[in-house]
């Protein structure tokens, strides 16, 4: 076993040219994949941030007659104790309501968040452009496209009819920016107490909002929740049911993803195949004397597996290199005018692992014809035909 | 009385499916532990099949061959390869030398096939055996650096190896000169009478073959004449 990768060993060294050609064949292949893969799985990845990221993942809501949660403490505690993937668990008490302001009347949703918990859903202090947080009794936060329409500034104090008929004076402490205009021209943000005071729900919500760690179990998570809750009038509602097609799209991206990447991996094996089988012609007049020598041939055809083997780890070493590169050529080339890249690549070691492991079998495979070839050469007729 | 190392006993040799040509006929003979052999013929008179057969590396259409008393014709690939390594050693007209290896490498070769690592010992044996053959100063040029005697005689060095009972050699000295040609056989004599190693060598050589403690020639697949 040890002769065999001795030989193996020397006899890639002795044909430098060609060992570093199959090498290279080995680890274009092998950085495609890892380009392509991270390509596409940051590109699903941004695609679902920006879409879901922030945007609560799993909601609860009620059907009753008020829509009214009451009981929120207890579910937010369960929900804590037995579901470890969910993050960002925050409650909401929502209402529609009115304001005029000069000649004008506005539509807004008036949403009452605990901002700290709210924040990490979202992320409200990264959408501050101007102002502080609501902090206190009737402050709240405008949206920027609110405060173009109704020409507001900080300080300014909104009166506010609630669907109730109620009035309420609210503070203008700072305008935020969600990036989506509806949300910018309708939304008001304000503290837990401040609205459930201004739409008279005493101590419920509207809604319970949470994130979870991998968004494509939200679905499981959700059913998890409703079948613990027992409660007929609650509805759980997860992104997935709400973003079907959005979801089929992901779907096919990575089924041509994989079909692109099983090609490659393809070409690359017939690739490696081939030339090896060259080389067993090419050392044929080795493998004879060796096998005069008293060489079993077993251990003939281990020096072609060795030689897959060192070439697949060397293209995939190399191969993972290159991709590597390649990604973080792409990174710093393809940006946008603000300098963030077209497509932020996602870098899994663990696909880049998978990958390179791949490689190293297909290497293998590759040499087990030539191994074949090796293992069934005659000595007698590189004797004969000298 | 010596004990015979190799033996054939009543061989034919066929070659070819669908136009047979007999190559070697009923032939019989019989090689006496550490004598030195010529077998002399023309060519196409079957000498190279006959060793080729004797090393196990062809096998007989018809008849058995005894190597060392253990009947070879009936061995599988496997114990062949074992029986080659530790019995024989060849010597070829090209020399056959592994490229890719040096001179050194390729005499250990042999001894890395049968043991798998390499003792202390057996380099001492190997640098002892490069010594003998003449070959101290190129010991680390690869195979392809080598002048066509030098290639030779590590070819010999490797032979030797294992200390082989049975050396085969077909035309070892073919195309070398006259002056390295009576040096490469004054070293296998010598070599001969040291180890008591049993030669077979084919040559077309007369006077080198007259050298030798028997002369067997090859006519037309069977043995014409048999000096000793």
């Amino acid at each position: 076993m040890k002769l065999s990768f001795q030989i193996a060993t020397r006899f890639l060294k002795s044909s430098k040219g060609q060992t570093i050609l199959i090498a290279l064949g080995i680890a274009i292949g092998v950085s495609v994949q890892i380009f392509i893969g991270s390509l596409i799985q940051g590109l699903q990845k941004s695609l679902v941030d920006t879409t879901i990221g922030s945007q609560p993942q799993i909601s609860l809501t009620a059907n009753n007659e008020d829509k009214l949660i009451l009981d929120y403490e207890k579910l937010l505690q369960s929900i804590k104790d037995n579901e470890d993937q969910v993050i960002h668990l925050s409650v909401a008490a929502d209402g529609p309501g009115l304001i005029a302001q000069e000649d004008n009347t506005y539509s807004i949703l008036i949403r009452g968040f605990d901002i700290e918990e709210a924040d990490g859903i979202f992320k409200i202090k990264d959408a501050l452009v101007e102002g502080n947080l609501p902090m206190g009794e009737n402050e709240v936060l405008v949206g920027v496209g609110l405060k173009e329409e109704a020409n507001l500034s900080i300080g300014d104090e909104l009166e506010v009819l609630a669907n109730f008929g109620e009035m309420a004076t609210l503070t203008i402490t700072g305008f935020f920016n969600l990036g989506v205009s509806s949300l910018n021209s309708s939304w008001t943000i304000t503290t837990l107490e401040t609205a459930q005071e201004i739409f008279g729900y005493q101590d419920a919500v509207t809604s319970i909002n949470m994130q979870v760690t991998d968004v494509f179990a939200a679905d499981l998570i959700a059913d998890s929740i409703r079948e613990r809750a027992q409660d007929e009038t609650l509805v759980v509602d997860n992104w997935k049911a709400q973003n079907e097609d959005l979801l089929s799209g992901l779907n096919g991206q990575s089924v041509s993803s994989i079909m692109i990447q099983v090609f490659v991996m393809i070409s690359v094996l017939l690739g490696i195949a081939s030339i090896l089988a060259i080389t067993v012609v090419q050392k044929s007049r080795q493998i004879g004397i060796l096998k005069a020598m008293g060489i079993k041939d077993r251990a003939s055809s281990l020096i072609f597996l060795f030689q897959g083997l060192l070439l697949g780890v060397g293209g995939a070493i190399l191969g993972v290199l290159l991709g590597l590169a390649l990604a973080f050529t792409f990174t710093k080339f393809a940006v946008n005018p603000d300098g963030t890249p077209v497509v932020p690549l996602f870098i899994d070691p663990l696909f880049i692992g998978f990958s390179a492991v791949i490689a190293v079998a297909a290497s293998v495979f590759a040499a087990l014809i030539p191994a074949r070839k090796s293992s069934k050469l005659n000595p007698i007729e590189v004797i004969r035909n000298a | 009385m010596h004990k015979n190392v190799i033996e054939l006993k009543h061989i034919n040799k066929i070659y070819g499916e669908a136009v047979k040509t007999q190559v070697l006929y009923e032939l019989n003979l019989a090689i006496q532990e550490g004598t030195f052999n010529s077998i002399i013929g023309q060519s196409g008179s079957g000498k190279s099949t006959l060793l080729n057969i004797v090393g196990t590396l062809d096998q007989p259409t018809e008849g058995e061959v005894y190597i060392n008393g253990k009947r070879t014709d009936q061995m599988n690939k496997e114990e062949l390869a074992v029986l080659r390594n530790e019995t024989m050693g060849f010597i070829f007209q090209f020399h056959y030398l592994l490229p890719e290896f040096t001179a050194y490498e390729n005499v250990l070769m042999p001894y890395k096939i049968l043991h798998g690592k390499v003792t202390k010992e057996a380099e001492q044996r190997a640098h002892e055996l490069m010594d003998l053959v003449g070959l101290e100063k190129v010991k680390n040029n690869l195979a392809t650096n080598m002048s066509g005697g030098q290639q030779q005689r590590t070819a010999i060095a490797r032979a030797l190896m294992n200390n082989p009972k049975i050396i085969l050699a077909d035309e070892p000295t073919g195309n070398l000169d006259s002056d390295t040609t009576e040096t490469i056989y004054n070293l296998l004599r010598d070599i001969n009478e040291k180890m008591n190693t049993t030669f077979v060598i084919i040559t077309h050589d007369r006077r080198i073959a007259e050298k030798a403690d028997r002369i067997i020639e090859i006519k037309d697949g069977r043995i014409g004449m048999d000096l000793s």
